[in-house]
């Protein structure tokens, strides 16, 4: 039984090290920044995710001492992931992609990066109530 | 009374999970902290945050977590096989602009944190009146099916847990 663990571990390291390297090369091989951010914020999480189950197992397994420290980085990680990824891909909207090399929004407006003065989230709260009201 | 007391039950619940995996002792000891935490901090930060969207159907939350799960490792393979195979010339990045059902600020965050965890796509920028998302596919030579996908698999999922 020990050995199946012990199988099971190292085959989630490994899993884990190769996508950490596919991340790091995609960052390298793409062509854009747009297309660069694709890897890391993939690639990178089922990288680090395996890392920390295997973690999780060891300590389950072999330390009698089952942590669920891991879940919670492993949800943290996923939360701020994509938040990071906005940024960075609104930042590069700014800088080098105009509205007109853009699809348009649905409906009339611009993307909120080209319309400085725009409050996107006051607008969708008065709507949100009124939803709710009506 | 009781609304009062709790203005987000939801909120309270996870509070008081994540402060047990956080103290990392199951004891009636952290329990009871945690349990503490989740009344206290719903009840300080309510005024800041009025209007909160309301979780009409609870169970579909595990649905929609167990299939973004489940796309996030489908997504690393598909991104992987891009990136190790695909030579520079044949890969064709497209921009998407998919209009939104949702109007909750909580629902659209999830719905663009989800599209940019999950198969080759990447929300990047949000309309300035908040009806449409723009997102950025990697690898898209359809991007129509690319917001279809998006509008049947995870909006409407989430138009059923928010609205």
């Amino acid at each position: 039984m020990e050995l199946f663990w012990e199988i099971l571990i190292s085959a989630l390291l490994v899993i884990g090290g190769f996508f950490g390297l596919v991340g790091s090369f995609g960052l390298v091989k793409l062509p854009d920044p747009m297309t660069r951010l694709h890897a890391p914020t993939k690639a990178a999480t089922l990288g680090v995710g395996a890392v920390l189950i295997a973690s999780m197992i060891w300590f389950g397994v072999f330390k009698d001492d089952l942590t669920l420290h891991e879940l919670m980085i492993t949800i943290f990680l996923f939360l701020t992931a994509p938040i990071s990824a906005h940024f960075i891909a609104k930042a590069n909207i700014f800088k080098d992609w105009p509205s007109d090399k853009l699809p348009r929004p649905h409906g009339e407006g611009e993307w909120a990066v080209h319309q400085a003065d725009a409050d996107t989230s006051a607008e969708e709260l008065e709507e949100a109530e009124e939803a709710r009201k009506g | 009374m009781i609304r009062k007391l709790l203005p987000h039950p939801h909120l309270t619940l996870l509070l008081t999970v994540v402060w047990l995996l956080l103290a990392n002792s199951y004891t009636m000891n952290s329990l009871v902290f945690g349990v503490i935490m989740g009344l206290v901090i719903p009840w300080v930060t309510a005024p800041y945050w009025p209007d909160r969207p309301v979780i009409r159907r609870f169970p579909k939350i595990v649905e929609y977590v167990l299939i973004v799960l489940w796309d996030i490792i489908v997504s690393n393979l598909v991104v992987a096989k891009i990136v190790l195979f695909m030579p520079k010339s044949k890969l064709q990045p497209a921009w998407v602009t998919v209009p939104l059902d949702l109007v909750e600020p909580e629902s659209i965050t999830v719905l663009a944190g989800t599209i940019t965890m999950t198969p080759g796509t990447l929300t990047a920028e949000i309309a300035a009146d908040g009806h449409s998302l723009l997102v950025h596919c990697l690898h898209a030579p359809d991007p129509d099916g690319v917001r279809d996908d998006i509008k049947a698999r995870y909006e409407r999922r989430l138009k059923e847990i928010f609205e």
